[in-house]
């Protein structure tokens, strides 16, 4: 398959238009700059500059597109902005604005196009642009892939610059002293005779003059914000309980909750008897929606008491009903029908597994739930003019074509409230609270409607991350590894995703061996093949996409082959690099973890590289083999993300990013009986808790030439590092995730 | 049903099985306190009732005897609470969806113990759950906190 014809990783964004029409697009729609949404509703003597700056005469206001589900992307699009408008932090509000094709994602093709991010020949740069006109042109407004640094980076501080020039225009009107000889500061100009005007003062005159767009960024070594640590703008709500996210919104005469849905999901709901629920306490109705009912009480817990009560005849689910069923297919599908694209062939791996020893070895991954801890809710209210939607959302134009398909409406006349989200790892790209909360809103009109799932229900009809298998053959000579040919089968999660939302996905799916097939290594006979395994339960996004699972298969087998071959992992690693920021990466986790210094005799450290997201990151654990079990001492990260805007936040989401790596791998699973997740509480999917988490020292390096995200990057090499230290200390090689299953932590 | 919060009295008409979480939140509008489990695994919903830290999701509105103080009124008027000025300095916060309850459980750890080791510290916050990892800067803001309290 032809790469150019291979289009990868969520290109149901870009729809068939791109795909189909061979990405023809006039340059008139690509050059058209899309209309500043924050216009329609603007007040008289309010002014806007463009879709990220509003003044009026008592605020400012910025808009932060993106939203934040906890990795601080509201800060961090405000500081951007706030930089170049010179504003300080608590002299402005924010706020995440309305859909708009305004809000497309610059970032996002970056992820599409299905070559190696560290390729910047003409082929790969080519379709990058064309990728980012059709993002445009499409108007795809999209939080995830670890794209809202580099969207926002550039586009946000212009936004802000561009505002500052605006308002300084409109100060020398005002004082009738020319614009050159004004200058800004704390949230307004400053008069070279000390005086200064404050931007809601010139709001009223700013809003006559066309915006500037012309007009120069600061150089880096001016910055006040970016770069240093920052405090975040949601650090005291949250440390005082007066943050209120989506699910703690109460509106006037609204009715609340809850949803059981067919729990082999997807399936359809043949019948229901609810006479025992419809007598409980404070039960006002049982709504039926599809796939199931709504129960509406005047409290949710007993909404919760009484759907437990109502009695259903689920139909069975369309995909096998047992686990080992699940697995099963995945074994069966290395076949070259079920080849979904060959990424990567270098030298002649078969000719030099043909000879010789041959190493080879099977990893496996399961299925693994998103479960961001504030549960799935919405809040929906329909009138026959518009419907109003509070919640948590990283798609939210695709929210309203949901929406407005159940209730009729123009997807103009949805309007959306996104709301601070606790949590996501990619649980709220997906729409089943939405679109249950709209049918039984849009059955009451006039009347708020807010739905919660309790925390079993969103278990089971959580959207896991794909099931998997991977087969390593190697081999080694003089001290190398020289030959490596990598099987990847899994469950296409892009594409299930697409088919959800009515964009089939044509083209092969890089994420099936993201983190496999793109790692910047020069080994000389390399192979990397992609196997898709159909039909089986429905997979989503879960923080690192492919590269949670691809990482594990390809750093696992590389390690495992560099022990074989004798050599020490990290400086093999390193010999094998063929990226110098990626190899710089690699000489700094060293420096960081001291590899090489002595370790007691029940210890043992991993190493683990993967490149994702644009991002190159090392990690290394240290473990101690105790007599109860392994326990988890430290851990060392290193990423290069080209600028680390906030400091902070990085090393936050750094080791955040590792800690969901390690829980995962080492505690979690979900597996299907009867047709449905088998776990439904946290007590049977725990990630990691505080007892097992390791010390954990983290470096951000600047070598990289763009600046990328650092949300999804640092998880997928967690797993193999710890795989490699338990390997270290035990002799032990763990192949398969939740490693619990085969050695006990403490 | 009587029941007194941040000490405020409150009367509330709902069944005696109903858990004190969903009687704050859904009947009080207090919202600080959050629901994460229903089952006592994630700790999102701690409380403290007379000074205890409890899960509020575990305890009917009818055996509640004691005054109840949510994140809402754990701290004075006047100032946050030690706990609360450490999660702040240290930036624990990520979704932040936990974090009442683990400044709630912190509180009540350092009430009776304000000078925890580290196995303590393990011992007592492992039962609330973060599923964005601030567990490092959990355990920085408790040191800050108990230095705090022992300067």
């Amino acid at each position: 398959m032809g790469r150019l014809r291979t289009i990868a990783r969520r290109s149901f964004l870009i729809g068939s238009v791109a795909i189909a029409g061979g990405v023809a697009f006039g340059t008139y729609m690509v050059r058209k700059t899309p209309d500043n949404p924050l216009i329609d509703d603007l007040a008289e003597g309010s002014a806007t500059f463009n879709p990220w700056v509003m003044v009026s005469d008592e605020k400012v206001t910025l808009i932060v597109p993106h939203a934040d589900t906890g990795q601080g992307v509201a800060s961090m699009q405000a500081a951007l902005i706030a930089e170049e408008l010179d504003i300080e932090l608590g002299q402005f509000e924010i706020d995440f604005g309305s859909p708009s094709a305004a809000y497309y994602n610059t970032a996002s093709a970056g992820e599409i196009v299905p070559f190696m991010s560290t390729d910047k020949g003409f082929q790969a740069e080519t379709m990058r642009t064309v990728m980012g006109a059709a993002v445009k042109v499409l108007g795809v407004q999209l939080t995830g892939g670890s794209t809202s640094a580099p969207d926002s980076y550039h586009k946000l501080r212009m936004a802000g610059a561009c505002a500052r020039e605006t308002l300084k225009l409109a100060a020398s009107q005002k004082s009738g002293i020319p614009a050159d000889q004004l200058k800004t500061a704390n949230g307004a100009v400053q008069l070279p005779d000390g005086r200064s005007l404050n931007y809601t003062e010139l709001a009223s005159i700013a809003a006559g003059i066309d915006p500037v767009e012309d007009v120069e960024l600061r150089d880096p070594s001016s910055w006040r914000l970016v770069g240093q640590d920052m405090a975040r703008l949601d650090v005291v709500a949250k440390s005082t309980g007066t943050m209120a996210y989506g699910i703690d919104l109460y509106l006037d005469d609204m009715v609340m909750g809850t949803v059981k849905l067919n729990p082999r999901k997807g399936a359809p709901l043949q019948g229901f008897d609810a006479s025992d629920a419809e007598g409980m306490a404070g039960v006002q109705k049982v709504v039926p929606v599809t796939n199931g009912v709504a129960v509406l009480a005047s409290n949710t817990w007993l909404a919760f008491q009484a759907a437990e009560a109502i009695s259903f005849d689920w139909a069975t689910a369309e995909y096998p009903a047992e686990q080992s069923d699940h697995w099963a297919e995945v074994e069966a599908s290395f076949t070259d029908d079920r080849l979904d694209a060959q990424w990567r062939n270098e030298g002649d791996v078969e000719t030099a597994l043909a000879q010789g020893e041959v190493f080879e070895a099977e990893y496996r991954t399961p299925y693994v739930a998103h479960q961001p801890l504030e549960p799935l809710s919405a809040i929906v209210k329909v009138t026959d003019d518009q419907v109003e939607v509070w919640a948590t959302h990283q798609l939210p134009r695709f929210l309203q074509q949901k929406v407005a398909a159940i209730t009729g409406h123009d997807d103009e006349q949805i309007i959306f409230h996104n709301q601070f989200g606790g949590g996501s790892f990619g649980h709220r790209l997906e729409f089943e609270n939405i679109t249950v909360t709209a049918e039984v809103a849009n059955q009451m009109r006039g009347t708020p409607v807010k739905l919660t799932f309790s925390r079993e229900e969103d278990f089971v009809q959580d959207f896991p991350r794909q099931i998997g298998i991977s087969r390593g053959r190697g081999a080694v000579a003089d001290g190398q590894v020289t030959s490596m040919d990598l099987q990847v089968a899994t469950v296409s999660s892009s594409r299930s995703q697409a088919d959800r939302l009515g964009q089939p996905l044509p083209g092969a799916d890089a994420q099936i061996v993201a983190g496999a097939w793109d790692l910047p290594y020069k080994i000389p006979n390399h192979r990397v093949r992609a196997y898709a395994v159909p039909g089986l339960a429905p997979t989503s996004s879960w923080r690192s996409v492919g590269a949670s699972t691809g990482g594990f298969y390809a750093d696992s087998f590389l390690d495992e082959l560099i022990h074989l071959a004798g050599a020490d992992p990290l400086e093999e690693r390193i010999r094998l690099m063929d990226d110098d920021v990626s190899r710089k990466v690699l000489e700094e986790i060293g420096q960081l973890s001291n590899w090489g210094s002595p370790l007691g005799e029940t210890q043992g450290r991993g190493v683990a590289f993967v490149h994702s997201f644009g991002v190159p990151v090392a990690e290394v654990v240290e473990v101690t083999n105790t007599d109860a079990g392994i326990r988890l001492d430290k851990a060392y990260v290193v990423a290069d993300v080209g600028k680390v805007i906030d400091p902070v936040m990085f090393d936050n989401m750094m080791k955040g990013g590792l800690i969901w790596g390690l829980g995962h791998a080492m505690n979690s699973e979900i597996t299907y009986a009867d047709g449905m997740a088998e776990q439904t509480n946290y007590h049977a999917h725990e990630g990691l808790r505080l007892y097992q988490t390791p010390d954990i020292v983290t470096l951000g390096l600047e070598n990289g030439e763009e600046v990328k995200g650092i949300g999804e990057p640092p998880v997928p090499p967690a797993a193999p590092a710890l795989a490699n230290a338990i390997f270290a200390a035990t002799g032990q090689r763990i192949r398969e995730m939740p490693f619990h299953n085969h050695i006990d932590f403490v | 049903m009587k029941l007194t919060v941040n000490g405020e009295p409150h009367d509330v008409s709902v069944p005696d099985d109903m858990p004190l979480l969903w009687v704050l939140r859904d009947e009080l509008k207090i919202t600080g306190v959050k629901y994460g489990c229903g089952i006592a695994q994630c700790g999102a919903c701690t409380v403290h009732i007379d000074g205890q830290a409890v899960r509020s999701c575990q305890v009917a509105i009818s055996d509640v005897q004691g005054e109840i103080t949510t994140i809402e009124g754990l701290r004075t008027p006047d100032s946050l609470h030690v706990v609360q000025e450490a999660w702040i300095e240290k930036q624990v916060a990520q979704c932040g969806y936990c974090q009442s309850g683990q400044i709630m459980q912190a509180a009540a750890l350092l009430d009776v113990n304000p000078a925890p080791s580290d196995a303590q510290i393990d011992a007592v916050m492992s039962g609330n759950l973060c599923r964005c990892g601030t567990y490092p800067r959990i355990r920085d803001a408790i040191k800050s906190a108990s230095a705090k309290l022992e300067g």
